[in-house]
């Protein structure tokens, strides 16, 4: 009798060295370095795009922090920017709305246009700039305001509402938008910072579609909450991305998985491979992607 | 994807998994591959006895199948795999079918030859079965290889040698007709031979599946479907993608 081909892998499983004998950083490999010459793999172009970014490069004083960035943002596309932690990827969404300006070290060198627009140009106007590209935190910061307050900020400060009719309209669409109407609307003169987690979180997407943007970006966004709150927002991503095109920096994968049309993963600083979010999530083509998706390294 | 890639992750508990799994089908691949080999010395040597021992046996490898299937559903559940996981994943639910269909397979091969034994023998003594069924035997030898080893170019070669298995069939089909022609009162043990004939066949159709799906775990193409060349014309071009990305 022929017996199968036993399989030499027993082993392969103690090629990771023990949890108690090393300490946890220890326990994932090093992330394979890429060299400086490296293409993205994939298609980073997308048809009549929202944002276009080339040439980005991110310095933190001589800490390069992202290397020659180049990606399209579709309009009305969920994008999700994936990898390790230190990968720049949230670095990288900080430069779409400029929000890298507040750091006194940070230099942006590239190009980063909005419907063709140079974000970083001399007449571009940071105030506005940051109304069409909203951002959204990963801990809910509500201001200390009634409810109310916290929806109708944007729209005063940028005087989109002619009168007080209209700016109780855009506080209630975008309550309504935010799927937080039927929660809140007996409640509009409470503080914000009462809501649940959840609720603030909605909040504060309630407050940025307030003032119409063009561009949402969301950094972590449900990394504070439980999942059925998670499940509220990423159907609420779902369902907004209608009017906006938003881009989501996540370290849940399945998140990625469940609410992007398309992935981007960042390694080490760099733009690794772009794909549709079923592609990468099957069949990614560069081994680090793999790696990364499959917690091979962290 | 490569063997040594399954055990690779940061959760060891999900390495220990996925590692046993894999052998797991390899296990149940020697089961079947066991009562394939019984089945056909039981047709060989005439032993009735052990030719229904092996359709008895089948319940073991149905066994096996429920087992994995379980261990596969669990996996899903609480690692939700990606990419070459996942592939590996799915692809093993498809494997086990097939696996448990070889199985079936030799059942009906026991039983037959078990009821053969009892019959005046041919003076071939089934030459041309034998013939098929060693033809068959490496292909589920290879089969099994090329999973344990994630091997998409030894996977493509037991796709390619299907074809052979399907043209010696055919002419122990043609065999068995001239043979009934000639002297009739050999009808039922030609008919029952040829049932056994055609059962390898399909265990040859078992292995091509099988290797199909270790194409597509290693390459995350899916070449059902289609033809033989085109297949190889697929193969090459995804192991020259990985290779130009990493």
């Amino acid at each position: 009798m022929e017996t199968a081909p036993q399989p030499k892998n027993e082993n392969l499983s103690q090629a990771i060295p023990e949890r108690d004998a090393e300490p946890p950083s220890e326990l994932a490999p090093a992330p394979a370095e890429v060299a400086d010459t490296y293409e993205t793999v994939g298609d980073f172009t997308a048809p009549n795009p929202s944002i276009r970014t080339r040439s980005v490069d991110v310095f933190y004083g001589d800490n390069h922090a992202i290397q020659r960035v180049d990606l399209d943002i579709g309009q009305n596309e969920v994008i999700a920017l994936i990898g390790p932690s230190g990968c720049g990827k949230s670095t990288y969404l900080r430069c779409l709305n400029r929000m890298n300006d507040t750091i006194e070290s940070a230099r942006v060198t590239g190009e980063i246009r909005l419907q063709g627009e140079d974000i970083y140009s001399r007449r571009m106007d940071v105030v506005m700039l940051r109304a069409r590209v909203g951002m959204v935190f990963q801990k809910p910061n509500p201001f200390p305001k009634s409810v109310y307050d916290n929806v109708a900020y944007g729209p005063r400060i940028h005087g989109i509402a002619r009168n007080r009719t209209e700016l109780d309209q855009i506080v209630q669409r975008s309550l309504e938008r935010a799927g937080l109407w039927s929660e809140v609307r007996d409640r509009l003169d409470e503080p914000g910072t009462g809501l649940s987690g959840g609720q603030q979180q909605r909040l504060c997407i309630a407050r940025t579609i307030a003032v119409n943007p063009e561009v949402i970006l969301m950094d972590e966004p449900c990394s504070a909450l439980d999942p059925i709150a998670t499940a509220r927002i990423e159907d609420l991503i779902d369902e907004i991305r209608q009017n906006y095109t938003i881009v989501i920096v996540t370290h849940s994968m399945q998140q990625a998985a469940r609410v992007s049309q398309r992935v981007a993963y960042f390694h080490l600083g760099k733009l690794i491979e772009v794909g549709s979010t079923d592609a990468i999530f099957t069949n990614p083509r560069h081994r680090l992607t793999e790696d990364y998706i499959t917690g091979r390294f962290g | 994807m490569e063997v040594e890639d399954l055990g690779q992750h940061i959760s060891r508990r999900f390495n220990a998994e996925i590692v046993s799994l894999h052998s797991s089908v390899l296990t149940m691949g020697g089961l079947v591959q066991e009562q394939l080999d019984r089945a056909i010395e039981a047709l060989r040597e005439r032993d009735s006895e052990l030719g229904l021992q092996v359709a008895q046996d089948d319940f073991k490898v149905n066994r096996m199948e429920v087992g994995i299937d379980e261990d596969c559903s669990r996996i899903l559940a609480t690692h939700s795999p990606a990419a070459g996981d996942l592939r590996l994943i799915v692809a093993i639910i498809k494997t086990i079918t097939d696996l448990e269909r070889i199985g079936d397979e030799a059942e009906k091969i026991g039983r037959l030859a078990a009821r053969l034994a009892g019959l005046e023998r041919p003076s071939t003594n089934y030459r041309e079965l034998r013939n098929l069924a060693r033809h068959v035997k490496q292909m589920v030898n290879d089969t099994l290889d090329a999973f344990a080893r994630l091997d998409a170019t030894g996977a493509l070669e037991v796709v390619r040698a299907d074809e052979v298995v399907d043209e010696e069939y055919e002419s122990t089909y043609r065999q068995g007709i001239t043979f009934m022609m000639e002297d009739p009162r050999t009808i039922s043990r030609v008919i029952d031979s040829m049932w056994i004939a055609r059962s390898l066949e399909r265990i040859g159709d078992h292995c091509k599946n099988i290797c199909e799906y270790v194409i597509y775990m290693v390459h995350g193409k899916d070449i059902r479907y289609t033809s033989v060349e085109n297949v190889e014309a697929e193969v090459r071009q995804a192991i020259q993608q990985s290779e130009a990305v990493s």
